[in-house]
């Protein structure tokens, strides 16, 4: 099914962080400047490592955020309230800082942008990120390929990277996005806060006939939510790639 | 020498013997690459087939006559987390490929939904490996590989397939899904082989 990675060693690289951009009350994006990096595809993901002074280290997995651009990656990081790494790299990390990181991983949940299907992106709380990995690239590559985002959040305050999307719908011809609110809407908001359900799906995405390439990424409960959601609408199995993460993302 | 992260402490425990760079979990994460496939028990079936074509069958009923064992083990995977103790009954490898006749040293596991996994036949063996069908005393559920996964402790977890349906013995060793997806071949935990060339 994959077998198109292009297989070469991981090496630990030093990374420093350029810039710490919030994008929600519990989420940071890190700009990381690494000189050795060359390229990446949308979808896949980072080691972090961070030492502490007594020679304990510690590694999590960050989806990367970013369009490939060599020497830069960036990361967005959702604080986890009890996690270990999370609230460092949110709170604390600042420009200057260095850290370790290697990458990047995973040749399955990646898109391409010479992928001529209809694209459609599902996405629960910060599952947005290697998802938004793609509407980025998608746009850099000058991509006409149809892309949908339904982009689940609690609320409007929890949606990360809202005013790009806002104004990549406006200028990214053939992106659609649309919301399900999960606790509270928008004021103003026209339809009813709720999960995504057959109905969100339905209206949101593509009818399984159109064979979609189809990302499905967030909490493990949405992920299996979702996908068999889909999988009842008729789409197949094998066209939906998940990317899935449990409470302790750290 | 390893750079340290400024104002980094760490809240991890320091002793607890883990596998380099793994972190202790409590609860269960769950990692797949699609939906979850739903297999009927009625339907199920898991083969063993050897590198001369000879085809073992086993229907859920065979199996669930077959001598089972509960062990408690480690579980590490390669998206970092760690889990101990965990308690599951099943069939050992052993167990099913007693009247298997084979020279293959290698595995190649098959599973329903598509997924595919490899490693020496030699890590099926001695008590190693086993078709698990039951965890913390209750029967596995979808999410976790149910009703029946491969369980092979001492590799990171993607080693031990969720939804197994059959193993075939080969004198080749064929990557399987991650593993051409850059991640390693063998995946000791204790030796840190996370992703090609580690």
């Amino acid at each position: 099914m994959a077998g198109t990675a292009v297989l070469r060693r991981l090496s630990w690289q030093v990374g420093t962080v350029a810039e710490s951009r919030p994008e929600t009350a519990t989420a940071v994006t890190l700009a990381l400047d690494l000189p050795e990096w060359t390229t990446h595809l949308a979808g896949q993901h980072v080691d972090v490592r961070l030492t502490a002074p007594d020679g304990y280290s510690t590694q999590r997995s960050y989806s990367i955020a970013s369009a490939p651009s060599p020497g830069r990656v960036e990361i967005t990081v959702q604080r986890v309230e009890d996690g270990e790494v999370s609230p460092y790299l949110v709170d604390v990390a600042r420009p200057g800082d260095e850290l370790e990181l290697r990458g990047p991983i995973g040749g399955y949940f990646v898109w391409r942008a010479a992928d001529p299907e209809p694209v459609l992106l599902v996405a629960g709380g910060s599952g947005i990120v290697p998802l938004m990995a793609m509407a980025r690239t998608r746009a850099a590559a000058g991509s006409r390929t149809p892309m949908r985002l339904i982009y689940s959040v609690r609320g409007p305050e929890d949606a990360i990277y809202a005013d790009e999307l806002r104004r990549r719908v406006r200028d990214d011809h053939g992106l659609d996005v649309s919301y399900a609110y999960t606790r509270r809407a928008p004021d103003g908001w026209n339809g009813v806060a709720g999960r995504v359900d057959a109905a969100r799906l339905g209206a949101g995405g593509w009818p399984a006939d159109l064979a979609p390439r189809i990302f499905v990424c967030g909490p493990t409960g949405f992920v299996e939510t979702v996908a068999d959601l889909l999988v009842d609408a008729g789409h197949d199995p094998g066209r939906i790639r998940t990317e899935r993460f449990g409470p302790t993302g750290g | 020498m390893p750079v340290i992260s400024r104002g980094f402490t760490g809240r991890g425990r320091r002793d607890v013997a883990l596998p380099p760079g793994q972190y202790l979990t409590e609860d269960f994460p769950v990692l797949s690459a699609g939906p979850t496939p739903r297999v009927d028990t009625g339907t199920w079936q898991f083969s063993i087939v050897t590198e001369a074509g000879q085809r073992h069958d086993w229907s859920w009923d065979r199996l669930m006559a077959l001598p089972a064992e509960s062990v408690t083990v480690d579980l590490h995977c390669v998206t970092k987390w760690s889990k101990l103790h965990t308690p599951w009954r099943g069939v050992a490898l052993d167990t099913l490929i007693e009247d298997v006749e084979s020279a293959a040293d290698y595995a190649f596991i098959r599973s329903y939904g598509g997924y595919t996994t490899n490693l020496p036949l030699a890590d099926l063996l001695d008590g190693q490996a086993w078709i698990a069908y039951e965890y913390d005393g209750e029967p596995l559920h979808p999410e976790h590989g149910g009703p029946a996964r491969l369980l092979v402790p001492h590799l990171y977890l993607w080693k031990s397939a969720k939804w197994v349906r059959g193993i075939e013995l080969s004198h080749e060793d064929n990557p399987g899904f991650w593993e051409t997806a850059g991640y390693h071949n063998y995946g000791d935990p204790w030796q840190e082989q996370r992703y090609y060339g580690d």
